[in-house]
């Protein structure tokens, strides 16, 4: 006799309501996974976006005869304290440069010092109550204002935090990514084309496979030490340059560029390359014609998130001295330089309450790169997406 | 083994290594011969000892239950199955007085002459036009534009696809419906102007109304080329080919006349296959 649908239901509720657990847990792991990308975001943007923000003070400046020997004579004494010791540096500089200025005044807005500018977004500060007296005055008068801190997008590191930008960084990024991306890409992809379509299925082809797969689970700082002792030691590549910083990366995106570009390859279905076969294509041109241009975009977007995951990398570069504090912008591949990550570490070393910001901040800017890199990836996967 | 059809006895074919000669009792060229042809699947043998002449510009049909060998046989043709690695052949497949296993032989130049159309239609995912115009300008059979447009227009046309395709040349191949797409792929096979086209069970992925264009449209193509199918339906066998070789096992258990063959079958095997009794 077989079962009523009532008995069956009756066997089925604890099936069910173990599903529905499952259900529940899977849905909390992804709430607190959730949590804690935003907790992150959160506190990221609470301390970074400050540093976009810079304290900027309106002072007058005497191009007097004083100021040419000294900056300091150049500015009221009440705000030669409050203003950053860069403006006054720079008044005998530009006063030699252009001497037309001596004798003349100018109005001009200048960045604050670093301890005001933390002071006035409300943080601890070493000011004794005089200085804040005199700040408090000049806020008061309008004559201190927080404006937006291009200066940070433009102007490479510093000592002082009112100074400090990420512009080298930025630069010397993306000469390191030039050469990791002119170096891992052809060689990976190529590779990859080797061993996915041209390669004999034997011991040696395997034992590479393997190797390959293992390689992109090295530690990368490893990859640093190799570079140190091959790029640097043993063919005397300048240390500290976009080309070792981009040579060593290289070593580490290699494997991922390889990996991903023999995953396009393969899903390019069997049938196109038997059709090629079939109209007498040769094995290069079955390739160049119909299997490439169909695993493009796989290629990309696997070479972009290899490349988004260089340029997050900061172990490697610092043995290879990347790691380096850089106030001009780097200006060829062999002159030293840094990248973002590194610059964010060096900043986040810095005693200077004032480089906390600095340090979100640049981690901002590294996310927000690495983000728009990443969507890139998945635009160019919809865009050249084609249906066979 | 008797797998000749019995109006070729051996005594009636050209010797090995001789190029064409006319058969006088079948009034028809030889296209392709096969002497002897053994193939393992890396320890499985697949074929053993196929012998089995091919004429020109008439349909063979090749018929026989799954897994007969019949595929495998139709690849040996174009070395299509070169491109498995643990495939090996021993025996001669001779074309045009060559043996298309020789180390001299290009196994492109093969296939330039021995075009092939795939169970599944797989056009190129480019246009229909460059689906057509890809072969043979990469063979250097086209320089100029003009003679490209007119090369692309007669294989439509040949391939019966032309009055449907004509407006939409730019459009994707893989645009077209299951049918039209296999036309796509008979006329991109054409285009390089080869001696015999392989068909490897060609419609049996297309609706019946497809499958009858695409049988009307091998009859038509086998006054300019040579066409070898496989095919499990054995109705169309009977309804297009000229010559029917029926595999089983691995071997030709006949090879005659269609006509002879679907009516007079010489062995209970084909007997007993044609008849629906296993297959």
């Amino acid at each position: 006799m077989s079962d009523s649908f009532d008995q069956i239901s009756q066997q089925l509720k604890s099936r069910h309501r173990k599903s529905s657990r499952l259900k529940y847990f899977s849905m909390g792991a992804l709430a607190l996974a959730a949590a804690f990308l935003l907790v992150f975001f959160a506190d990221m943007l609470i301390k970074g976006l400050p540093a976009f923000q810079q304290a900027m003070i309106n002072v007058e400046i005497n191009y007097t005869e004083d100021a040419a020997k000294s900056g300091r004579a150049a500015v009221d004494r009440d705000f030669s304290s409050v203003i950053s010791r860069s403006v006054v540096r720079t008044i005998p500089l530009e006063m030699r440069n252009d001497p037309s200025l001596l004798g003349t005044t100018q109005q001009r807005w200048v960045l604050a010092s670093g301890e005001v500018d933390q002071y006035l977004k409300g943080n601890r500060v070493r000011l004794d109550d005089e200085e804040k007296e005199i700040i408090d005055h000049l806020v008061e008068s309008g004559k201190v204002e927080m404006q937006f801190n291009a200066g940070f997008f433009s102007r490479g590191d510093s000592k002082m935090p009112e100074l400090a930008g990420i512009m080298s960084a930025v630069v010397g990024t993306v000469m390191t990514m030039i050469v990791t991306l002119a170096i891992a890409f052809p060689i990976g992809v190529m590779t990859a084309i080797y061993l996915e379509e041209f390669a004999p299925d034997n011991r040696l082809t395997q034992l590479i496979e393997i190797n390959i797969n293992n390689l992109a689970a090295i530690p990368s700082i490893l990859f640093g030490l190799l570079g140190l002792a091959i790029f640097i030691n043993f063919f005397g590549v300048p240390r500290s340059t976009p080309l070792v910083g981009g040579m060593t990366l290289a070593l580490m995106t290699l494997p991922v560029i390889i990996i991903s570009t023999r995953t396009a390859l393969r899903s390019v279905p069997e049938s196109i390359r038997h059709a090629a076969f079939g109209v007498g294509c040769s094995r290069w041109q079955v390739v160049k014609d119909h299997v490439l241009p169909l695993a493009m975009p796989g290629i990309m977007t696997g070479s972009i998130i290899g490349l988004a995951q260089a340029m997050g990398e900061t172990a490697p570069l610092i043995i290879v001295g990347m790691v380096a504090f850089i106030p001009d912008v780097t200006a060829s591949f062999t002159d030293a330089a840094t990248v973002m990550p590194a610059q964010v570490f060096t900043w986040s070393g810095e005693p200077d309450r004032a480089f906390v910001e600095k340090t979100a901040g640049g981690i901002l800017v590294l996310l927000a790169v690495l983000i728009s890199l990443n969507a890139s990836a998945v635009l160019l996967r919809k865009k050249f997406e084609r249906r066979w | 083994m008797n797998s000749q059809a019995p109006q070729v006895s051996e005594q009636q074919t050209p010797a090995v290594g001789q190029p064409y000669t006319r058969n006088q009792e079948a009034c028809h060229d030889l296209s392709i011969r096969v002497r002897d042809l053994n193939l393992w699947y890396g320890k499985t043998q697949a074929l053993s000892g196929l012998n089995i002449d091919l004429f020109q510009k008439n349909v063979t049909a090749l018929i026989g239950p799954s897994g007969c060998g019949k595929s495998t046989f139709l690849r040996c043709l174009n070395r299509m199955n070169d491109l498995i690695p643990s495939v090996h052949t021993e025996g001669l497949v001779e074309m045009d007085g060559r043996d298309v296993n020789a180390v001299k032989m290009d196994e492109v130049a093969l296939r330039r002459r021995v075009g092939m159309v795939f169970q599944k239609p797989n056009p190129f995912p480019k246009s229909i036009y460059e689906n057509v115009a890809y072969a043979p300008r990469m063979h250097d059979l086209v320089s100029r534009k003009a003679d490209q447009d007119e090369l692309v227009e007669k294989a439509l046309r040949d391939a019966g696809l032309w009055e449907e395709a004509k407006d939409k040349l730019q459009e994707p191949g893989t645009s077209l419906s299951g049918g039209q797409q296999q036309r796509l792929c008979i006329a991109r096979a054409i285009a390089v102007q080869p001696d015999v086209i392989l068909m490897d069970e060609p419609t049996s992925a297309l609706d019946p109304i497809s499958t009858a264009t695409i049988e009307d449209l091998m009859d038509r193509l086998k006054q300019k080329f040579t066409i070898i199918t496989v095919t499990h339906n054995m109705q169309q066998a009977a309804r297009v080919a000229d010559y029917t070789a029926f595999f089983h096992l691995g071997e030709i258990i006949e090879y005659n006349d269609t006509k002879v063959m679907f009516s007079t079958p010489a062995k209970k095997k084909t007997e007993d296959y044609i008849s629906g009794r296993y297959g």
